[in-house]
């Protein structure tokens, strides 16, 4: 796929890819092999029909291919740019299997995306007719990836849905987390719209369990969601940490997306900045954290991470692109203390050197350090990009809800159920930090049974209820 | 959006507002902020609520114009809208009948400081309020403090109004006087709540302050807030906004607020640039 120069790119926020001609969509389609047992469904954690749409692509008919898509992804735009396709279904796919490298898969997640650009450049949207109205009501707390998703299902299947939402905008992690050049806001705005469109009600500025009390919102809904997300952001906890220039990968990227202070002074919200910038932490976080960097200004952006490229969970592509762009990555290093100026401005780290000993619970190699490594990196701003925590605001004000030891909502794993009748959660709240596409999964999977929950009213033997759904549909 | 019913000028750069706010108004305690923009391109600033009417649905926010955000906002008059207000937020005041609780209000502080006393006052509490500022034409509130307390002090820096000295002068004076408090509640310039801290820790008055550092969602989701209460960081947004003022760090609470110094004189001189007008430099404190 075609993309913008590094050098230009890091001076702008445009998209970095720039998405596939109809030509090039229609040739990559060509590569798949319509196999029979199509393993990239499989691979893929909402099940859409991979073959189904490729082939309509193949086909040039892109209509009937964004109309595959949508039955059982509400989001291409967005998953097509964001999802670990390589992790997924690209990593089972035949192509690539035989080519040993899921990067020389067929392109599923350009594919999609291009469908979704498609779409939205034709202006017009396919709006499912409506069904039946049940005259149930549905509210769905947090409006991210997991709640746009049961949001969207519960529509459709006739139930009257509102959205409560902490900050102004809709998409959560999509428009305050993941920035413009990797994922347009104004393509998350579409598929925000969309769902106004199909009579998904939100409510902005709306943080239950301080606005109205979780009790209430329960009590006059039939069904409740659960998807605020893991907004908690993790700090070092070492020396230092509350200097000024030190800042959570949460603040830094919600500022320069959200707030859009790339182009203050002509918004109100700034960011600081300098000319060398240390991100600590090795996800796409950090990754977006020093790519807005260069962004921002920055001469020299660096990744700290205390283990090694190979144990980075960020996606290949992320680091890639980031390594185009400048980003300088010091792995195994891990800062200790932070150094500050008079003023109380972070000045330094002291990073110590790291090796990778034998491998952890998470089945990563532990990162080990070197006694007497230390030495000093000189910065002016350091992000601490080390991972967030599932956001106690809603758990913490509902002593009900069941959570676990690190603050994670328990659920049925089948159904998304709580321990409250009446009350499904999923996404980060539930899994902790994980990505986009597995929200949208537990979305999908909480939509389905809390659609049945509301026909049926069963809560103790849902999962069963569940089960024998899906063996009449076979 | 959020509709402005009443305005009132308190002081010089000291507005007082009540938006339409019937969400923010139900379930808000006093103690708590809400976090307002009042453009699409605007900035999310905290605000502690002075009052709240649940009859029309309003909330009562006080606000003194010392950068471009709330210098905008004071052009805004009756029937215009801001397209935001989020809240309540933070954990409400905790309110109990102690005995004899001075409420020590610095400047706009006494914005924050007033629904607490009242709430003090009708727990069955003896109330004493002082309230504090450089010059008389910076004192707010004044009557409805009264209202709510038993007995008031007034101290101004330049002795413009009551006592010229500082409120921390008030409270030693009638502790000599052999005046007994059980609690000290403290809201006004995080200089204030230093020293007024330092004070009633060797009187041994528990002291709550209220801080209003620098936030962007509220949720505890950014961290932007986070101060030093007892060596452990704290979230103001989600652990605050009040917290045991003889455990805060101030010096530290304090250089935090710089952050973003420099870029707030930028915001102002575009601003300035912008409307054609020439503004005073901006008054130290901070907006609450």
């Amino acid at each position: 796929m075609p993309e913008q120069d590094p050098k230009e790119r890091i001076r702008n926020l445009k998209e970095v890819p720039l998405g596939y001609t109809a030509e090039m969509a229609v040739t990559e389609a060509q590569r798949c092999l319509q196999c029979k047992t199509p393993f990239c469904v499989e691979g893929c954690p909402v099940g859409i029909d991979i073959p189904g749409f490729i082939g309509a692509i193949e086909q040039a008919d892109f209509r009937k291919g964004i109309q595959i898509l949508k039955q059982k992804n509400l989001l291409p735009a967005v998953c097509g740019r964001v999802c670990p396709q390589e992790e997924q279904c690209q990593q089972m796919c035949t192509i690539g299997k035989a080519r040993k490298d899921p990067c020389k898969a067929v392109m599923i997640g350009k594919l999609e995306r291009f469908l979704a650009d498609w779409e939205r450049e034709q202006g017009e949207y396919a709006v499912p007719p409506m069904i039946r109205k049940t005259g149930k009501k549905v509210a769905v707390i947090g409006g991210g990836p997991a709640g746009l998703t049961v949001a969207g299902d519960l529509i459709k299947y006739g139930h009257e849905v509102t959205v409560y939402e902490a900050l102004h905008k809709a998409g959560g992690v999509l428009v305050y987390g993941i920035p413009e050049f990797r994922l347009p806001k104004a393509i998350v705005q579409t598929e925000v719209d969309y769902l106004e469109k199909l009579g998904v009600k939100f409510r902005y500025n709306f943080i239950v369990g301080k606005t109205a009390p979780v009790k209430k919102i329960i009590e006059e809904n039939d069904a409740v969601f659960i998807g605020t997300g893991a907004g908690l952001p993790r700090f070092m906890r070492v020396e230092g940490e509350n200097l000024l220039g030190v800042l959570s990968a949460n603040e830094y990227l919600t500022r320069a997306n959200l707030m859009k202070a790339y182009s203050f002074p002509r918004t109100d919200t700034p960011l600081v900045t300098g000319r060398k910038v240390i991100t600590v932490g090795g996800g796409n976080v950090a990754m977006d954290c020093a790519r807005t960097a260069l962004r921002m200004g920055a001469e020299r952006s660096l990744i700290v991470y205390r283990r090694a490229e190979e144990q980075m969970p960020a996606r290949l592509e992320e680091v890639h692109h980031a390594k185009e762009e400048g980003v300088e990555f010091h792995l195994l290093n891990n800062p200790v203390r932070l150094i500050g100026n008079d003023q109380g401005w972070v000045t330094g780290a002291e990073l110590i050197r790291m090796e990778l000993g034998a491998a952890d619970s998470s089945g990563r190699r532990r990162p080990i350090e070197v006694e007497g490594s230390e030495y000093i990196e000189d910065t002016d701003i350091l992000i601490v990009a080390i991972g967030n925590s599932p956001n106690p605001l809603v758990p913490g004000s509902y002593p009900d809800l069941s959570v676990t030891s690190w603050g994670g909502v328990i659920v049925n794993e089948v159904t998304g159920q709580t321990s409250v009748p009446g009350v499904f959660a999923g996404g980060d709240i539930v899994l902790g930090a994980a990505t986009v596409i597995l929200a949208m999964g537990h979305g999908r999977r909480a939509a389905r049974s809390m659609n049945l929950y509301l026909s049926s009213g069963r809560w103790t033997d849902l999962e069963d209820a569940l089960s024998l759904c899906r063996a009449e549909v076979r | 959006m959020h509709r402005i019913l009443y305005k009132e000028k308190l002081g010089p750069d000291i507005t007082l507002f009540k938006f339409m706010a019937p969400d923010v108004a139900a379930y808000r305690e006093p103690g708590q902020f809400v976090l307002i923009r009042i453009s699409d391109e605007g900035e999310r600033i905290p605000i502690t609520i002075a009052d709240v009417d649940r009859n029309d649905g309003s909330i009562t926010l006080i606000i003194q114009s010392v950068g471009k955000t709330t210098l905008e906002l004071a052009q805004l008059s009756v029937g215009d809208s801001i397209p935001d207000i989020a809240g309540p937020l933070g954990k409400p005041t905790h309110i109990q009948k102690v005995g004899h609780v001075v409420c020590v209000g610095g400047g706009i502080g006494t914005a924050p400081l007033y629904p607490v006393a009242r709430g003090m006052k009708d727990a069955g509490n003896r109330v004493t309020s002082i309230l504090g500022a450089r010059t008389a034409d910076l004192l707010i509130l004044e009557d409805r403090m009264a209202e709510v307390s038993d007995r008031i002090i007034i101290t101004t820096d330049d002795g413009t109004k009551g006592k010229k000295g500082l409120v921390t002068d008030a409270i030693s004076e009638l502790v000599e006087q052999g005046e007994k408090f059980d609690q000290c509640i403290a809201m006004g310039p995080p200089v204030m709540m230093k020293f007024v801290c330092l004070l009633t820790k060797k009187l041994c008055i528990p002291t709550i302050v209220s801080l209003n550092p620098v936030m962007v969602d509220g949720t505890g989701m950014c961290g932007g807030c986070r101060v030093t209460v007892g060596g452990k960081t704290k979230f103001a947004c989600v652990d605050g906004p009040e917290f045991d003022g003889h455990e805060v760090d101030f010096d530290e609470m304090m250089a935090r607020l710089n952050t973003y110094k420099a870029h707030e004189r930028r915001a102002l001189e575009h601003y300035s640039g912008e409307t054609g007008c020439r503004l005073d430099a901006s008054i130290p404190g901070g907006a609450r």
